[in-house]
């Protein structure tokens, strides 16, 4: 068993990066207005993911200067989903600047047409999404043998410019509003990040990779976004802890602030060391990505199968917590409850992740 | 002007050739490393320090440790080093810190805590424990209980109340208590694992000078929170290996013994596995945040993880055990110097791990304290602080 000591603090230019993300979103993507273009059916607002990932450079933070990008790496993409988590902002900064991305990192990045696509997506020009189910993690690959067929709950599959499509021939580069593609929006239990059904039947793509390397890419992309959705499941239970810190210290029952009561303090103090928690898995997933530790595969298993339960159960503290008031469509309690429950789904149970695990250090289960 | 990381590898080549470690005693050795100022290098000159950062004894302690420097049982003298020390550091006279400080890095005297009572564990500022005026000292009276090492110790620091009259929290003064004074009697408590590793201690007549009192009359609390503040931090402080603690042996047994292997058992055992892995990434996070000058309150946390993990974890190995689980090494009362998990068997491991969420204060009073100072929630009314002691009901 290889053993690193990852770094799990935030550096100064980090905490710049989140001071700057933060006020962005909080002018931006605050939650009346999130819920607001959710009901419209328009989840994702082109000038907030301009301002984000063209203006501010994010979309390219882990794509190399010399093929566009901003040559950072995952530790700063982390941050950055902690926010996009606190807020639960709808930008497809996950599915294309971290997913999508990170598996054409791992393709021949000399090759024109995989250069060209990956500086489209650093400039946030163009945005791509892997065309599995959102469910599906790096050890839970679902794979066809042709282009022709369907896909569904594909997060962000509906607004994507370019789907990345792996099967049995090699990994496709599809124009989503090319011929042949059909695109239909379902109705998702996360209502801040969208969800499609494609179907593809005798559409044009272009072959990015032979099948073993695609394969090994879009694993890639799965592990860099499971370990990194762990930030994002971070800063939305970060959010809920806070929020319902500050409820519980204003509200009175019984001639007394709710938070005074031991019962709700225990349960409170409970949340924050699971939260405290969560945040140095988080940053150790996102180190050993960053650092291409060998521990890498690891980090993300302990990651996701600590983290998404975190991010549940403070969101389901914050509903409960806040009594009548958490179960209004107005209090945003409920996008953080949605986000929290798709997330835990997403990119792998923890239960994949802790098989995942007992591969990784040795604790087979009975034969 | 601050001393770095060079001047003290320095120091530790000057120790090391003044006093070779193959030809020298470990007691001369370890007071010649005191009085160099590398036992504990953010100390002031001349009481085992050189008023270094705090951050750079690990510099200290690996390369002596590599040089095959003897070290002073940190753990066996463990009360004296985490907890008398800083409050002596902190609230002793000149006097006290010349005369205390050195034989207890050293080890040669071996430090207990006489704190908690029948009647005041968790309600600490309860105690009843008397000390009264008696010519230039002090008479104590009283009954101290999980006093552990008390069997073994030289001196005790000691919490007792001088004025009834005042609400709890006030009229109490703290004093170093020596142990082998007339009117100290120290029985043996016998626990839940058939062993007696702490001890209940009578205090009758004691006489105690008032020049081992520290700090000021009635200002015992204030004093004792230094105490306190030092206990947790030195709980589940360590550094560990990954699936290092606790996890380690119900590991090796489950890669030993496949035939103990069922489905229930494997999902419980992953989890906690990576509740262990987390918690320990969580110490090594609070670890490097102090390093880097930053504390955060995950300290206030990290005994709580601990605990609970502790307890489901040796639950768990229990279980795994089946039959064997049935069984316990040997009830036999002992008087173990150290606790120690490991080279324990499950049985011996699950029952001492029920102490770890009541010693040091329990779980439920730790919760308090993170909600209220850390997550800033009120405190619950309360009726005790502003009634005198002596009215309060007992």
């Amino acid at each position: 068993m290889t053993e690193t000591t990852p770094d799990l603090l935030y550096s100064e230019a980090e905490e710049d990066l989140r001071a700057a993300v933060r006020s962005l979103l909080g002018d931006r993507a605050e939650p009346a207005s999130v819920l607001a273009r959710a009901e419209a059916g328009t989840p994702y607002e082109g000038p907030l993911w301009h301002a984000l990932g063209a203006e501010m450079g994010l979309a390219g933070l882990l794509v190399p200067e010399k093929l566009g990008g901003q040559g950072a790496g995952h530790r700063e993409a982390a941050v950055v989903l902690e926010e996009i988590g606190r807020s639960v902002a709808p930008v497809p900064y996950l599915t294309s600047s971290v997913i999508a991305t990170e598996t054409l990192l791992g393709l021949d990045t000399e090759s024109p047409q995989v250069a060209s696509l990956l500086s489209e997506l650093a400039a946030g020009r163009r945005t791509a999404a892997l065309a599995l189910p959102f469910s599906c993690g790096p050890d839970s690959p679902q794979e066809r043998e042709e282009l022709d067929g369907t896909v569904s709950a594909v997060a962000d599959g509906a607004t994507a410019d370019v789907l990345l499509v792996p099967t049995g021939r090699g990994l496709y580069a599809v124009e989503a509003a090319g011929a042949g593609v059909a695109r239909e929006p379902l109705t998702p239990l996360d209502l801040t990040r969208p969800l499609a059904a494609l179907a593809f039947d005798g559409a044009g793509g272009t072959v990015l990779a032979d099948a073993g390397t695609g394969r090994a890419a879009v694993r890639r992309g799965l592990l860099a976004g499971a370990g990194l959705l762990a930030s994002e499941q971070l800063g939305v239970a970060e959010w809920c802890l806070t929020s319902t810190v500050a409820y519980v210290r204003d509200r009175k029952q019984f001639n007394r602030p709710v938070g005074s009561f031991q019962a709700l303090k225990h349960r409170l103090a409970q949340l924050w060391l699971e939260v405290v928690s969560a945040r140095a898995a988080a940053r150790a997933a996102a180190d050993a990505l960053a650092t291409a530790s060998p521990d890498a595969p690891l980090s993300v298993a302990v990651a996701q199968a600590y983290c998404s339960g975190v991010a549940v159960r403070a969101a389901e503290e914050c509903v409960q917590l806040h009594g009548g008031i958490g179960m209004t469509w107005e209090h945003p309690a409920h996008l953080y409850l949605k986000r929290a429950k798709s997330a835990q789904l997403a990119l792998g149970s923890a239960g994949e992740y802790r098989a995942a695990v007992a591969e990784l250090v040795g604790l087979p289960g009975p034969s | 002007m601050s001393v770095g990381a060079d001047e003290l590898l320095g120091l530790v080549r000057e120790l090391l050739a003044s006093h070779p470690p193959a030809t020298t005693g470990p007691g001369d050795f370890l007071k010649a490393r005191f009085d160099a100022g590398l036992a504990w290098v953010h100390y002031p000159a001349g009481l085992g320090g050189l008023g270094a950062p705090r951050s750079l004894q690990p510099v200290v302690d690996a390369a002596l440790e590599a040089a095959g420097a003897p070290d002073n049982d940190p753990r066996r003298i463990g009360i004296g080093l985490g907890m008398a020390a800083p409050t002596i550091l902190a609230h002793g006279t000149e006097e006290q810190k010349r005369r205390f400080l050195r034989p207890l890095w050293t080890g040669e005297e071996v430090w207990c805590q006489l704190f908690s009572e029948p009647g005041a564990g968790s309600d600490l500022a309860a105690l009843g424990t008397r000390a009264v005026r008696d010519g230039d000292g002090w008479r104590v009276d009283g009954q101290k209980v999980w006093t552990s090492s008390a069997h073994l110790a030289r001196w005790a620091i000691l919490i007792a109340r001088t004025d009834p009259d005042l609400p709890k929290h006030q009229g109490i003064t703290y004093f170093v208590c020596d142990m082998t004074d007339p009117g100290v009697e120290v029985r043996p408590l016998r626990q839940i694992t058939g062993e007696a590793e702490f001890n209940e201690v009578f205090l009758t007549g004691v006489r105690i000078p008032d020049a081992h009192r520290l700090g000021a009359v009635g200002e015992g609390w204030q004093v004792a929170r230094t105490t306190l503040m030092n206990e947790r931090v030195s709980i589940g402080g360590m550094r560990r290996p990954r699936e290092g603690g606790m996890i380690a042996p119900v590991a090796e047994v489950w890669r030993e013994r496949p035939e103990l292997r069922t489905h229930d058992l494997h999902q419980r055992l992953l989890t906690l596995w990576v509740e262990a892995e987390v918690a320990r990434l969580t110490g090594e996070r609070l670890r490097q945040q102090l390093a880097a000058g930053r504390p955060g309150p995950e300290g206030s946390g990290m005994k709580l993880s601990f605990a609970r993990l502790n307890q489901e974890i040796s639950g768990l190995e229990v279980e795994l055990l089946g039959e064997e689980g049935l069984l316990y090494s040997d009830w036999t009362m002992r008087r173990p110097e150290l606790v120690d998990f490991t080279g324990r068997d499950a049985g011996y491991r699950y029952l001492r791990s029920k102490g770890n969420s009541i010693e040091g204060g329990t779980s439920e009073v730790l919760l308090n304290i993170v909600a209220e100072r850390v997550l800033g929630l009120p405190a619950e009314p309360r009726s005790d602080k502003d009634t005198a002691w002596k009215d309060l009901a007992r």
